[in-house]
């Protein structure tokens, strides 16, 4: 009995072991797949002249248009310095493309399988904080910086537990206070709202921490927030809550979510005969946001951005050139982001002489006055850039630049 | 004005409960014939709104946009929603009729995540709209209450549908075929009775059902996506299962029902509990009335 329980043990092992060796064979044969298409790009320079950094994006689910476009950006700050002559005497950026399905699991799993499988040296990515969030104790504990183009969430770069900076994790966008703050101060300045009521995504890490700090200015800047209600992603009806609203008399409504819900709840807060301003943070930039509520509907709605493509800063103008020759379509926050976050790699590299992830990590943190694209970027000790913040309205279904705010 | 509030929340109760009373309708029927909690069900109703978007677009482009491409729409998505439904009963439900219950739930399931990400490989995840102008966006407003031409339509077509299965149930050969082999269907084959063919139109029709509810939601919130059937799938279900699930009456009552009690509890209590509540209801069905409300005629199941 004991004999035959050891032998079954062993031919499993054996399975086992079989499979792993069959997985990292598969595995191990995508990327080379992908090295042969440039091919003849690199034909100049030696193997091992090649920087690999991982992204890990939203490239399909619920938001796959931020992960896309934040890939495009990061692409277009590789390309541009590829041929420009590339980093450290000739060596080229490679961009080894994960997707993280919009989903916080998915996005460590493509952290590991990046690190563990294609040696990157950085990672770049996610978009959103949730699926940031996941990933940086995998790249913590396995030593490898994560720049995050867009994840606004305080959490991604400081432990709430013991206060203390994330070692390996940078981003390139302002953090949730700031965008829940400003649009606070715009609501209590611009607008003039005295009465504010929060409608939060529940569902989402993002969503709480803009409407946490909307909360705290608002009130500081003598405001009163009338209600808390919530909801949560793929909601569709949303009448009830915000009939309740309605009879609440608020000046001005928060909606920190995601664009394919926000477009819901404005569309059906206007049919049920609610005019004031709706406000959000910059979940609500996508193009979908207008298809899904209209375009007349989403007139006396305010959001706050991280940059703004009709901006007539000449790097602004410049940039938006750039990435229209290369990809056919107006740069996004997420695009300008995702180069930013390239840009910042790019910058570390440089600056650590060094494709060592340990040296770029350092180079990182010391990141000062980098001229990118959204702005000037210095990182403050939680490794948080200190940047201004465009406010956008909507106008007819386009994205009209209001403000731009300092911090 | 708190009176005005309730008014207005029992409408948007009743015109989400009707959506799920349509979905529901599907779920009741295929219970009523074979037993099997056909989980699929949802996303029949996401392939519904799919097939109607495709239409819609074709129409469109070739006549413009008018209501009666709407009424197309409709019946495309349910021609080629009843075609799915009854496919997947001969591939997946067919095979395993005399094998255990759970076998059949499980398979179902399957078939459900099968249709959910099979979608999204073939459509992407991304969320779409129907193109603009195949319902005039319209909101009638008495005294201080709002409602939009979409719910008014949703309501009335969940009503009229109901009305029209109960007469076909009740009163046609199909329906008496129908209750013949809720009834036995072994006896009912004895009678002459195609078993296997009653089953398959009961499969098309709850899946005809489901692709109007499809369509309908996906227009009425302007957006659908692969898995948009996931949740008023539930929803339904527990719709079905409240009203008594096997009864077409109940469940229609179990949808207005679960409709109105999800507007009240956003309304007048915390929107965070809405899901909590409309699930321990559920809970307190089984338990207080696992026939549920109208699940007393055990032997009118169809």
């Amino acid at each position: 009995m004991f004999r035959k329980g050891k032998l079954t043990t062993v031919l499993a092992l054996m399975l086992v072991l079989a499979l792993t060796l069959t997985l990292a064979g598969c595995g191990g044969g995508a990327p080379s797949g992908g090295e042969k298409k440039e091919g003849e790009k690199k034909a100049e320079a030696p193997a091992g002249d090649v920087i690999k950094i991982g992204t890990n994006f939203e490239m399909t689910g619920g938001q796959a248009t931020f992960g896309q476009a934040a890939l495009n950006g990061v692409k277009l700050a590789f390309k541009q310095k590829n041929e420009a002559g590339g980093v450290l005497g000739g060596k080229k950026f490679e961009a080894v493309s994960g997707d993280n399905k919009s989903a916080p699991e998915e996005s460590a799993n493509v952290v590991t399988k990046l690190i563990d499988q294609d040696k990157v040296v950085a990672i770049i990515g996610a978009t959103t904080s949730s699926n940031t969030l996941a990933s940086i104790p995998i790249a913590t504990q396995k030593q490898i910086p994560v720049v995050s183009s867009s994840a606004t969430n305080p959490k991604v770069t400081v432990n709430e537990a013991d206060g203390k900076t994330n070692e390996f994790a940078f981003r390139a966008c302002f953090i949730d206070p700031f965008q829940g703050t400003v649009m606070a101060n715009f609501a209590a300045k611009d607008l003039k709202a005295k009465k504010a009521v929060i409608l939060i995504d529940s569902s989402s890490d993002y969503s709480k921490g803009l409407a946490k700090f909307f909360k705290e200015a608002f009130i500081k800047n003598g405001g009163e927030i009338l209600g808390e209600e919530a909801y949560v992603q793929k909601d569709s009806d949303f009448k009830a809550v915000l009939t309740k609203i309605k009879g609440l008399n608020p000046e001005a409504i928060f909606v920190p979510g995601y664009y394919e819900e926000v477009g819901k709840i404005v569309k059906q807060g206007r049919e049920l005969g609610i005019t004031v301003p709706f406000m959000g943070g910059d979940g609500w930039d996508s193009p979908k946001l207008v298809e899904i509520a209209g375009a007349a509907v989403l007139n006396n709605t305010f959001f706050s951005n991280h940059y703004a493509s009709t901006d007539p800063d000449p790097k602004i103008v410049k940039f938006v050139a750039d990435y229209q020759k290369e990809y056919g379509s107006v740069p996004d926050s997420m695009a300008v982001l995702g180069y930013d976050a390239g840009l910042m790699v790019i910058n570390a590299v440089e600056k650590a002489g060094s494709a060592e992830p340990v040296k770029i990590k350092d180079a990182l943190a010391a990141t000062k006055d980098l001229e990118a694209v959204t702005a000037k970027i210095t990182l403050n000790e939680k490794h948080d850039p200190i940047k201004a913040a465009a406010i956008l309205e909507m106008k007819d279904g386009k994205q009209v630049f209001r403000a731009k705010v300092n911090p | 004005m708190k009176s005005l509030e309730f008014i207005q929340q029992v409408i948007n109760g009743i015109s989400l409960g009707s959506i799920y009373a349509l979905i529901a309708l599907g779920y009741t029927m295929v219970y009523g014939i074979i037993r099997l909690i056909n989980f699929a069900h949802g996303d029949i109703f996401m392939l519904g709104s799919f097939a109607g978007f495709i239409a819609a677009n074709y129409l469109i482009g070739n006549f413009g946009a008018t209501p009666l491409v709407l009424i197309a729409a409709i019946i495309f998505a349910m021609v080629v929603c009843a075609l799915i439904g009854v496919i997947i009963e001969r591939l997946a439900y067919k095979p395993l009729r005399h094998a255990p219950r759970i076998a059949a739930l499980i398979t179902a399931m399957g078939v459900s995540l099968f249709l959910e990400y099979g979608t999204m490989y073939v459509a992407s995840p991304q969320p779409r709209t129907f193109p603009a102008g195949i319902v005039p966006e319209k909101v009638y407003q008495f005294s201080g209450l709002y409602i939009n031409q979409q719910q008014i339509w949703v309501m009335i077509v969940s009503v009229a549908l109901m009305i029209a299965l109960q007469y076909v149930v009740h009163h046609t050969k199909i329906g008496k075929a129908m209750r013949a082999v809720s009834h036995d269907t072994e006896a009912a084959t004895l009678m002459g009775i195609n078993a296997n063919s009653v089953i398959s139109v009961t499969f098309a029709i709850g899946s005809a059902l489901a692709a109007v509810g499809g369509v309908l939601f996906a227009i009425s919130y302007n957006s659908f996506d692969p898995l948009m059937g996931i949740m008023p799938g539930l929803k339904a279900f527990v719709a079905a299962v409240l009203g008594g699930i096997g009864s077409i009456p109940g469940a229609v009552v179990g949808g207005l029902l679960m409709g109105t009690t999800e507007a009240m509890v956003s309304g007048f209590y915390k929107s965070t509990y809405r899901d909590a509540v409309a699930f321990l209801i559920l809970i307190i069905i089984l338990l207080v009335k696992p026939s549920g409300i109208f699940g007393k005629n055990v032997r009118e199941k169809v």
